[in-house]
């Protein structure tokens, strides 16, 4: 684990006294709103429909037990006794109060956390790959990288008053699960020649004009990184449009100026950057890198696995679907749905936190990552282990067996907290994994992404669902719109819009008929809801979705 | 022709608590939307909106909200309004969850 050095922790303490005095400024009244608005926003405190939220983030969706149970610790005595996990590896507290939340940021600060940079247009918490250094198909481990670029991005001088947020992710396996194609700047770690260096995937983006990126160098070498991404950000800051905030991303910048010109104005402005970077940054990444060391995997004879997985049906599907190969073939990493059938996509109670704390310390070198998915992962695990983690999940409600099925969907907190939403998206994500529930359906449909956004914005990814659905609100009422096709990983593509949108009664019906439908269309269980589509183009699916115009029609 | 005025209420979120509150007739902020003052014109409403500035040292964001006059007051025509007025729909959070006290 990487742990703050005394700069790191001043700096932290310094914000929050700093903070702390403005939020008093703020009560006695020597601070307008408008004044502490940005104050506020810069400390991830937002104001939504019902409350303040305070948004922390959670560095390439790293934890400890100790920083687990301080989230538990700050869910109860704080809020409402429980934390939403979201796609951008936060965790968002939905309750608290304007006067508890500097006591809550020097909570964190004790555990090494904040909320720093988690809103605003400066660089945004870097993400990675939720199963970094554990994962059986990785080149190298992609913190180092994200946290070498949270280092040299966090209160950068020139990176404060971007045109607008700005995002990166970074990979360290070919299988794409950091979405890095539609991320600002998306760093894929790749080999050529034993040598290891970065893919550099610029200008994607969700929200109302999503784009998949593009490369902008195939082979970046590792020691040009900083300089490389500083000419990147510089070129963007320049040339990225202030006029208009829905044209200020990069994605936009890179659409408008077309790939090649940015490629070359990124590569003159590089020749300026490179010469400043000197190595120093390469022996801050030696060290980072040390910090993130595997753990002394301890060798155990994987029998009890096979045993349990043998006699237990529960324990198989679980097995089955909520693990994923390690590199150390008598490891596993285990995947803690937050998706129980019916539940809040992300939510974790205290207690919950507590226990995923636990199991974290006692079998898995003390190690918990927070997925896009918004799912918990325990990425180091003796095999030997799975049975005792298994039961112990199960007695705190943590044991669904949904991982990349109907049910494992993405929804953003949408109109039942957030202040942009246009619809809610929870209660649709609810409905949907209550009805594959009863329907007992889902390990035959096999793997399906189901993303969620209560508006335009798109915080829930539904554009690179393979089924997206976007609340929006039509003359007054809730409205629903589904996109076919999406997919986040690297063969990432934007869904099509299917048709006109659905109430909130006609979605969960209509999503039924598509996903049992395509039970029909495939070619076999191999054949996923994606590759169907791919095969068969939208037309059968509009069909399912539609019925009444296919008859109109006939 | 101008479009014709639809009742408004005035409505913002406390500045300590962050919960939804109504302006009332007597210039008191309510967390119960029946017991805000349903405004009848513009230039009434503007005013309010006005006043309710001033009055940042109480609240945030305040802005004005459709509302219709019902039974026992001003009653939202939108849902995010009716939303605001209970809490998520995911648990029983927020004023769904505490009893309202009458101003
Ligand atoms: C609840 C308060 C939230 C607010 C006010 C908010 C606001 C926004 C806005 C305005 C955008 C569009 C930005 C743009 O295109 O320039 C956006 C995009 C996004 N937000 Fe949020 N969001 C919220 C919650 C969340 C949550 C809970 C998540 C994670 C579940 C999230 C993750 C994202 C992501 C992934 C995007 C994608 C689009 C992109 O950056 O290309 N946001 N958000
Ligand atoms: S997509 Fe819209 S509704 Fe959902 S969290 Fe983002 S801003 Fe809010």
């Amino acid at each position: 684990m990487y742990h703050y050095n005394d700069f790191d922790d001043a700096f932290v303490r310094e914000r929050v006294s700093q903070f702390r005095a403005q939020v008093e400024r703020r009560i006695s009244g020597a601070l307008t709103e408008e004044e502490f608005k940005p104050l506020r926003l810069m400390n991830g405190l937002y104001l939504q429909l019902h409350a303040y939220m305070l948004r922390v983030a959670i560095p390439y969706g790293t934890l400890d037990s100790r920083k687990m149970r301080q989230l538990a610790y700050i869910a109860e005595r704080w809020d409402k006794g429980y934390g939403h996990f979201t796609t951008r590896q936060n965790i968002q507290f939905n309750w608290p109060r304007l006067r508890d939340v500097p006591d809550i940021l020097e909570a964190l600060a004790d555990v090494e956390m904040h909320a720093i940079q988690t809103s605003g247009n400066t660089i945004r918490n870097v993400t990675a790959d939720h199963f970094a250094g554990a994962a059986a198909d990785e080149i190298a481990d992609p913190r180092p990288v994200a946290e070498l670029l949270r280092q040299w991005s966090t209160d950068h001088p020139q990176f404060q008053f971007l045109p607008r947020k700005f995002k990166i992710a970074v990979s360290g396996s070919r299988n794409d699960r950091a979405v890095t194609r539609a991320h600002d700047i998306g760093l894929e770690i790749v080999e050529r020649d034993g040598a290891i260096g970065y893919r550099v995937i610029v200008g994607g983006g969700l929200g109302r004009t999503p784009m998949i990126g593009k490369v902008l160098r195939e082979f970046l070498p590792q020691e040009d990184l900083l300089a490389y991404v500083e000419a990147v950000v510089s070129t963007w800051n320049l040339l990225g449009r202030r006029d208009n905030k829905f044209k200020s991303r990069i994605k936009i910048t890179v659409h408008e100026h077309g790939i090649e010109d940015i490629s070359r104005l990124v590569e003159a402005e590089f020749a300026q950057t490179r010469p400043g970077f000197a190595g120093a940054d390469r022996a801050m990444l030696a060290r980072i890198e040390a910090a993130f060391a595997p753990p002394a995997f301890v060798a155990k004879s994987p029998a009890p696995h096979a045993a349990a997985r043998a006699s237990d049906p529960v324990y198989r599907a679980w097995a089955d679907t909520n693990l994923t190969a390690h590199r150390q073939p008598d490891h596993a990493i285990v995947t803690v749905s937050l998706k129980a059938h019916g539940a809040t996509p992300g939510d974790a109670s205290a207690d919950q936190m507590r226990l995923l704390a636990d199991l974290a310390e006692r079998y898995a070198y003390d190690e918990l990552r927070i997925s896009h998915e918004q799912n918990v992962i325990l990425p180091h695990v003796a095999r030997a282990d799975l049975p005792a983690i298994h039961a112990a999940l199960t007695q705190a409600g943590l044991a669904t067996a949904n991982v990349g099925l109907v049910s494992d969907i993405i929804a953003c907190p949408g109109m039942d907290y957030c202040s942009l939403a246009t619809a809610r998206s929870i209660p649709i994500a609810q409905q949907i994994a209550t009805r594959f529930e009863e329907l007992k359906v889902e390990h035959d449909v096999g793997p399906l992404k189901i993303k969620i956004s209560g508006c335009i914005n798109a915080c829930g990814h539904h554009h690179v669902g393979h089924i997206g659905i976007l609340g929006l609100d039509r003359a007054g009422v809730e409205n629903y719109q589904v996109t076919l096709g999406g997919d986040h990983t690297e063969t990432a593509a934007i869904g099509e819009r299917a048709g006109p949108g659905f109430s909130a009664d006609e979605i969960i019906p209509a999503i039924e008929r598509l996903v049992l439908g395509y039970l029909d269309l495939r070619e076999g269980r191999d054949e996923t809801f994606l590759q169907a589509y791919r095969r068969l183009g939208p037309a059968p699916f509009k069909a399912l979705l539609y019925p009444e115009a296919r008859s109109d029609a006939a | 022709m101008p479009r014709p005025f639809t009742p408004k209420v005035v409505t913002a979120n406390r500045l300590l608590e962050g919960d939804a509150v109504w302006r009332t007739a007597s210039g008191d902020w309510s967390p119960d939307l029946a017991q805000a003052e349903l405004i009848a014109d513009a230039a009434t409403a503007e005013l309010r909106l006005l006043e309710a500035a001033a009055e940042a040292h109480l609240v945030v964001g305040a802005y004005l909200a459709d509302a219709a006059a019902g039974a026992d007051g001003p009653e939202p025509t939108h849902f995010r309004e009716a939303f605001r007025t209970r809490g998520p729909s995911n648990y029983a959070h927020g004023k769904q969850a505490e009893p309202q006290e009458k101003a």
